[in-house]
């Protein structure tokens, strides 16, 4: 396929319409808009519908109403946009209706800035609404891998019946880079994915109470309800067994250990391999899914070795700190290195953290 | 002997209903599904189910629904029409649903001219929560979040739905009606009638707004409450035809 050099909101809109979807509403709000605004462009030229909803909260209502008919749909937003989403995500994965959003996450809290930052990490993998429901949560680190992300979220959505998460910072959703886009799934494959969701999708059925289409996103029997969640629970754990996906960076020998995600750990890997240069022994540990979370890896360090980690977010306070404390158990110090409020992480300043460390 | 009238099969038939006696959302829901089964419709229809009492009857609904959240009703039938326009998607929404919290989503869609039904029931006040103050509750009406009834300069004044969403152009067809006598049971089925028929002829959207009473949260047994609707609320909303363009 051939390389194309385009934008990252641009190229996740791209990657979804290419992996089917046909349905998206959303709402204006920086640094995100270049995604409802290329889908407005895009989508009629593949028979698909882009409502501009009066609100996020609207949007991702019509999200929900188009997933419940099997349609492959999306919505995005960025920070306090995704806040005001949380009531209809909590329906969808309530009613496990599968779809896709992206948060292009800036500063917050409260309106907060428009500069990218990584402050919705509690929100997007712990508590994204209410009900403790949780979702797969892709954290891209270029735009090759939002487009790559993008395009498989779709597939873990349908597989799940469950929300996907992209959750992007600002930095990966306006920048630009080359990008290799997956081949277009055709309209007789799309038919197909919304044909295999016909039992249950809202598309009227036989006149038959026990074939009706019950999107349900709530039950009166606590009953029903508790089985829900319960098979809800086996989901999250099957994830953290076969859907971890995570990249470790030179630390088979390292002494320090960076973990970071999403623009940040393209940042820390640079400064991996400034030390590595100077043989010093540094490596990184980078979530790509930070739900699952990558304990394992960072459990199975070897700590005989492992002399410090340093957390790396743009955040202030640290928030995936609390995963890494998780799966370090205290067996060495956890140092952080962190900016937020729209700052950018500089190499400089994580350069600055691990020389202090080593 | 023939057999002239039978329970919708919009219903199941073991289920009896759970609505509070004298509540007319019975009435209203028997209604849709007979027209639904008139129109062979019943398997193509997608009930849009606001939250309160409107939900109530999901669990015997025999058709395809879906619960919104409360007050996304439009929002939701927006996206479920938009996704598969064959469909015939109709919100059931109460006054709190789609006049209070809801009223961005409605007004939008109105606006938008959305190929969706709407029936949109009035009784006045919060029913499912327990009589709370709605935006249509009348003035001096008593809530259990307005002790001294609903006050003008407090509360300000009770909002007229249909009259809001004629201001706007894209509107097809706006009715109040009522289920207050057998005639006007009568009025809305074929008001419910048209407003579907609407739809299947692409014509945009219809309200069906039906006043109705709440004895449980009136605080009146069921004639006086049908009193009280015929002497209170059918003065402050009255019944007819708001627009019709066709």
């Amino acid at each position: 396929m051939e390389r194309v050099f385009m934008k990252g909101c641009e190229a996740i809109a791209e990657a979804a319409v290419r992996a089917g979807c046909r349905f998206f509403a959303g709402y204006p709000i920086t640094p995100q808009n270049e995604i409802p605004e290329y889908f407005s462009r895009r989508l009629p030229e593949v028979g698909g519908v882009f409502i501009q909803g009066e609100s996020e909260v609207a949007s991702i209502n019509m999200v929900y109403g188009a997933a419940s008919t099997g349609t492959r749909s999306m919505t995005s937003s960025s920070s306090p946009g995704i806040s005001l989403k949380s009531e209809g995500i909590s329906y969808c994965a309530a009613a496990r209706i599968p779809m896709v959003y992206a948060n292009v996450s800036r500063g917050g809290p409260g309106v907060g800035s428009i500069q990218p930052a990584q402050m919705d990490y509690l929100q997007a993998t712990k508590a994204s609404g209410n009900g403790g429901f949780k979702m797969m949560v892709f954290a891209p680190a270029t735009v090759q891998e939002a487009v790559d992300m993008t395009f498989a979220a779709f597939d873990y959505a349908d597989r799940d019946r469950n929300p996907v998460l992209i959750l992007c910072d600002g930095v990966i959703g306006t920048m630009m880079e080359p990008v290799v886009m997956p081949e277009m799934k055709g309209d007789a494959e799309i038919a197909a994915i919304k044909d295999g969701k016909k039992s249950w999708a809202a598309i009227g059925h036989e006149l038959d109470y026990a074939k009706r289409g019950w999107i349900q996103p709530g039950n009166w029997s606590t009953a029903v309800m508790q089985q829900g969640n319960e098979e809800a629970a086996a989901m999250y754990d099957n994830w953290q067994k076969n859907d971890v996906q995570v990249e470790q960076y030179k630390v088979e020998d390292a002494e320090l250990v960076m973990v970071a995600y999403g623009i940040s750990a393209r940042i820390a890997k640079t400064v991996v391999d400034k030390y590595r240069a100077d043989g010093k022994k540094v490596g990184l540990i980078r979530p790509i899914t930070v739900n699952p979370f990558p304990y394992e890896a960072i459990e199975n360090l070897n700590y005989g070795q492992v002399k410090t980690i340093l957390d790396v977010e743009m955040s202030i306070p640290a928030q995936m700190l609390q995963d890494v404390s998780l799966a370090v158990k205290g067996r060495c110090p956890i140092e952080t290195c962190l900016c937020s409020g729209g700052n950018i992480m500089k190499k400089e300043q994580v350069m600055d953290a691990v020389a202090k460390l080593i | 002997m023939e057999k002239i009238y039978a329970r919708t099969k919009g219903l199941r038939p073991d289920v009896v209903s759970g609505f509070c006696p004298g509540c007319m959302h019975s009435t209203v829901i028997k209604l849709i599904g007979e027209v639904l089964e008139e129109m062979n419709q019943m398997d193509n229809a997608v009930a849009v189910l606001g939250i309160g009492c409107c939900g109530l009857h999901m669990e015997y609904m025999s058709y395809d629904n879906v619960t919104a959240p409360h007050g996304r009703a439009c929002a939701v039938a927006t996206g479920i029409k938009r996704a598969n326009s064959k469909s015939l998607v109709y919100t059931y929404q109460g006054d709190g649903d789609f006049a209070s919290i809801g009223l961005g989503e409605s007004v939008s869609a109105a606006n938008r001219g959305e190929n969706i039904t709407v029936i949109f029931i009035n009784n006045g006040i919060y029913g499912m929560t327990g009589g709370q103050m709605a935006p249509t509750t009348l003035l001096g009406m008593k809530a259990s979040t307005a002790p001294k009834g609903r006050i003008a300069e407090e509360h300000g004044y009770p909002m007229h739905m249909c009259e809001i969403l004629n201001q706007l152009t894209a509107p097809y067809y706006l009715e109040r009606t009522s289920c207050n006598t057998p005639q006007n049971v009568l009025k809305t089925r074929k008001a419910i009638k048209k407003a579907f028929q609407n739809q299947l002829d692409g014509k945009g959207f219809s309200m069906v707004e039906i006043v109705t009473s709440c004895p449980t949260n009136w605080g009146l047994d069921t004639m006086k409450s049908l009193d009280y609707l015929n002497e209170k609320m059918l003065t402050e909303y009255p019944l007819g035809v708001i627009r019709d363009n066709g």
